[in-house]
């Protein structure tokens, strides 16, 4: 059962991660579902550089009656969900708080052009510490299993939802994912959704 | 959203602001639409494309936005309302088009050009305010504070210009463009059943609606500015101009477009709001000059929110001088006072600090010990540089560039121009684009670098463009450098796309914005006919490429065309185009520390596909990303880079 009501007015989700993980598809999903449920959304995504490696992160806030802009505050995100780990982390820089809730994939995107990358355990113990509770959903591992990396996405969008954190459900996803996958990829993403479901109430 | 033709007047549905301008369009009952992709502004076309057939709209990408303007121009000439669309760029692109355009007056159709800014120069690589260009040009100015409101504000365009017979121009910026939210569906129209006809000449010397010369011009003049007046006085009663907030604030916030919802937060944050008030513009050129005038009377201080150029802020302090001595004792705060910057995005933080500086409050933003700790930790956080997708061909060809210019060696270089290859001047394009200006300025450049041989000039000179670029303002340098015997090798980077801002289609595809098929204007033959020398590769065969190169730069006399053939990945991967190899680095041979390349191939080379393996030292594929290009196996000097070829 989800949560019948957003904890806080506006409430501020913020999707990080690296171009071409996916994060513009998940923000339109959560921000559909939610639309669908009568609450006000504007979401904020990065484009130009989305498809090309660089940093992306996407703002969803949302409230019960009132259109806000679609960046956070600095310091105001209620949920993150990350991506990736250091995407996480940076994210967490600029808007985190003590009591941000976070779901993170811990499998890192590598930077390139010889930018070296942090040491993983350090990144994931920051994160930890600047979080009131954080959750590790290895998404990119389960979806390599599964024949195709970009279902983490799909897989973390499961985990989010399963988190409890959003007033909505998976009856609530089911429809969206049915207009956007259709005919055999359905069946996939549906799998992949459930497994980031099970995978959250195991974290 | 799957359909923007979705007949459910009333339906909350969630739109990009993109979207909402071309849902606004479909509702405004519009024949004709024309554009030049260009993010922010890009999705606005496609949108409209994708249910052109259905709603009987002529929707199309023009070769430029100066043509995409005359193009609605025509249809508002033959009665119908037109529609175009392009970023801050497109406007200067426009704006020969548009200042003659205002001079004649427009059609009995309605029209009107959206174009989207970009504040902070997200997805550009300048960054300018266009809103200034509706003041030299003589356009009344409208500003979309939000997705919804950008679609009832296109529509109430129409009816503006129609009534004042000028092109008006409705702004958005990136957060508009690209923030989805909810946008309630209105009416569609019933069927069209205008005919198109150019009216017929009734008076020469007339500034009647039948003529559209913009000569000569004492006619017409004085009329364009009686019809700028007409628009203020429409402006004063527009329902987009809002003013919430105390009979008599203690602080008049004005502000407009985006900016509009920053200042609501601001002042929500800090529950200021029986002491601010907030007068949002929605018509900012001309300025309601009435209405402000009233608002000025109910304060002493003003501060101004908006983005980018103090616009409204200046139109605001001239009627403040006209009406001295009454709004003498006015203090205002804006990007003139130092409270904000004329340059780069406004954020509802940027609004908080300047209004706890003006009102002395107090604000925290969160635990300051939080905040500490926060900043010690992500220290380790690196920088993380765009680059080109695995795959991309254009890697390939910067790599033929940087190859042969070396082994030219007379300190040859590459004039760059605008697409994806705009990453050529930072480490993605190995550094080999050392010139950057607007579309097709790499080719007028070169041309110009081309023909200073009688002033000792002997480097050799580059220039590059993609193929959409090409057609858009590359094709005049072109002909220039052939035609002034300027001796420079331009490269067309053909991928097939216009990659940069999503795959629109352009006339060397070969399709149609609402996908039909259309003829192919062909590179190749246009350059040939030019007199240019042409050859063409594929990039991926490096040594060929390179060589071809070499042996354009060593000609001392004329244009060369180098066409760099190869379809970009993305599309590959849309098209379902199989991977060609599957690669594998083989541990054995790759020396790592002993081989003297210092890591070429993730230093240097830097493809997404390729990571440094930290235990070993050693180059390795991630699988995730590596497409199967092959290409890193003919940049690894000690061959440890496999390819196999895909069953």
């Amino acid at each position: 059962m989800a949560i019948q009501a957003l904890t806080k007015e506006p409430f501020n989700m913020v999707i990080a991660g690296v171009g071409g993980q996916g994060n513009v598809l998940l923000s339109a999903f959560v921000g559909n579902a939610l639309l669908n449920k009568g609450y006000m959304i504007s979401v904020a995504d990065t484009f130009g550089v989305s498809q090309r490696g660089g940093s992306v992160a996407s703002h969803i806030k949302i409230s019960k009656d009132t259109l806000y802009s679609s960046v956070t505050l600095n310091g105001q995100a209620d949920v993150l969900l990350g991506m990736e780990p250091v995407e996480t982390l940076r994210v967490l820089g600029e808007f985190g708080n003590p009591e941000v809730i976070t779901i993170v994939n811990p499998r890192p995107v590598y930077p390139t052009g010889g930018v070296s990358y942090p040491d993983l355990e350090k990144v994931k113990e920051a994160i930890e510490q600047l979080s009131a509770k954080t959750s590790y959903v290895n998404a990119t591992e389960v979806a390599l299993s599964m024949g195709n990396p970009i279902l983490a996405n799909i897989i973390l969008l499961g985990a989010l939802v399963g988190a409890n954190l959003l007033p909505i459900n998976k009856d609530d996803m089911m429809p969206i994912l049915e207009e956007r996958f259709p005919g055999k990829i359905l069946e996939t993403n549906i799998q992949a959704f459930e497994k980031g479901m099970a995978m959250i109430a195991e974290a | 959203m799957s359909d923007i033709a979705m007949d459910k007047p009333g339906a909350s549905v969630l739109l990009m602001g993109n979207e909402a301008v071309a849902r606004g369009v479909l509702e405004a009952g519009v024949s004709v639409a024309a554009g030049y992709p260009g993010s922010p502004s890009s999705e606005v076309l496609p949108a409209i494309a994708s249910v052109a057939k259905k709603m009987n709209i002529h929707a199309e990408w023009s070769t430029n936005e100066k043509v995409a303007t005359e193009v609605a121009g025509g249809a508002s000439f033959a009665g119908l309302r037109s529609f175009a669309v392009m970023k801050q760029n497109g406007a200067n692109v426009a704006a020969d088009f548009i200042v003659n355009l205002n001079m004649t007056g427009i059609g009995e159709g309605g029209m009107v050009i959206f174009i989207s800014d970009d504040p902070g120069g997200m997805t550009s690589n300048n960054e300018e305010d266009s809103r200034t260009a509706a003041k030299w040009l003589d356009n009344p100015l409208m500003e979309a504070s939000s997705a919804h409101e950008a679609k009832e504000m296109i529509k109430w365009a129409y009816e503006v210009s129609e009534a004042v017979n000028l092109m008006v121009y409705v702004r958005g910026v990136t957060r508009i463009s690209y923030t989805k939210s909810n946008v309630t569906l209105g009416e569609l129209p019933k069927a069209k059943e205008k005919k198109a006809y150019f009216p017929e000449v009734w008076d020469m010397y007339s500034p009647k609606k039948s003529k559209f010369t913009s000569g000569p011009f004492p006619i017409f003049h004085k009329p364009l500015h009686e019809k700028l007046d007409k628009a203020r006085e429409i402006f004063e009663t527009s329902e987009f101009n809002k003013y919430w907030g105390p009979e008599k604030p203690e602080l008049l916030l004005i502000t407009c477009g985006a900016c509009t919802s920053y200042c609501v937060e601001a002042v929500q944050q800090l529950a200021a709001d029986k002491k601010v008030g907030i007068l949002k513009l929605g018509t900012t050129w001309p300025l309601p000059e009435k209405l402000v005038a009233k608002h000025l009377k109910t304060t002493k201080q003003v501060f101004f929110v908006e983005e980018m150029d103090p616009f409204v802020e200046r139109s605001v302090m001239e009627l403040a001088a006209a009406n001295l001595p009454e709004t003498c004792e006015l203090t205002f705060f804006g990007a003139r006072s130092g409270h904000l910057t004329p340059f780069n995005e406004m954020s509802t933080n940027l609004v908080i600090d300047a209004l706890t500086d003006i009102l002395n409050l107090e604000y925290q933003e969160r635990d300051p010990e939080y905040s500490k700790t926060a900043q010690e930790l992500v220290q380790v956080v690196p920088a993380r540089p765009i680059n080109m997708c695995p795959g991309c061909p254009h890697r390939a060809t910067f790599w033929a560039v940087k190859t042969a210019l070396k082994l030219d060696g007379r300190n040859g270089f590459l004039c760059g121009d605008i697409g994806c290859y705009s990453m050529g001047f930072a480490g993605p394009g190995f550094f080999q684009s050392r010139t950057m200006h607007a579309m097709g300025s790499g080719a007028g450049v070169a041309s110009g670098l081309g023909n200073l041989v009688q002033f000792g000039f002997d480097q050799p000179v580059l220039a590059m463009c993609g193929d959409s670029t090409f057609f858009h303002a590359v094709m005049p340098a072109l002909v220039n450098g052939v035609y002034n015997k300027s001796n420079f090798t331009l490269l067309v980077v053909d991928n097939s796309a216009t990659a940069m801002t999503g795959f629109q289609p352009h006339p060397g595809t070969g399709k149609l914005a609402n996908g039909d098929t259309a003829p192919t204007v062909d590179i190749e033959a246009v350059c040939k006919a030019a007199g240019a020398t042409v050859e063409v590769c594929d990039p991926f065969d490096l040594r060929n490429a390179t060589q071809i190169l070499l042996r354009m730069m060593k000609t001392e006399i004329g244009t060369n065309v180098v066409i760099m053939k190869h379809m970009c990945q993305l599309v590959m991967t849309r098209e379902k185009i199989p991977n060609q190899y599957k690669m594998r680095v083989d541990p054995d041979k790759c020396l790592s520390d002993e081989c003297g390349c210092n890591n070429l191939c993730t230093r240097l080379f830097g493809c997404p596909g390729l990571m440094l393996d930290k235990e070993t030292n050693k180059a390795r594929i991630d699988e995730a990303l590596c497409v199967g290009c092959g290409l890193c196996t003919d940049v690894c000097p000690a061959g440890a880079i496999i390819r196999e070829e895909v069953k």
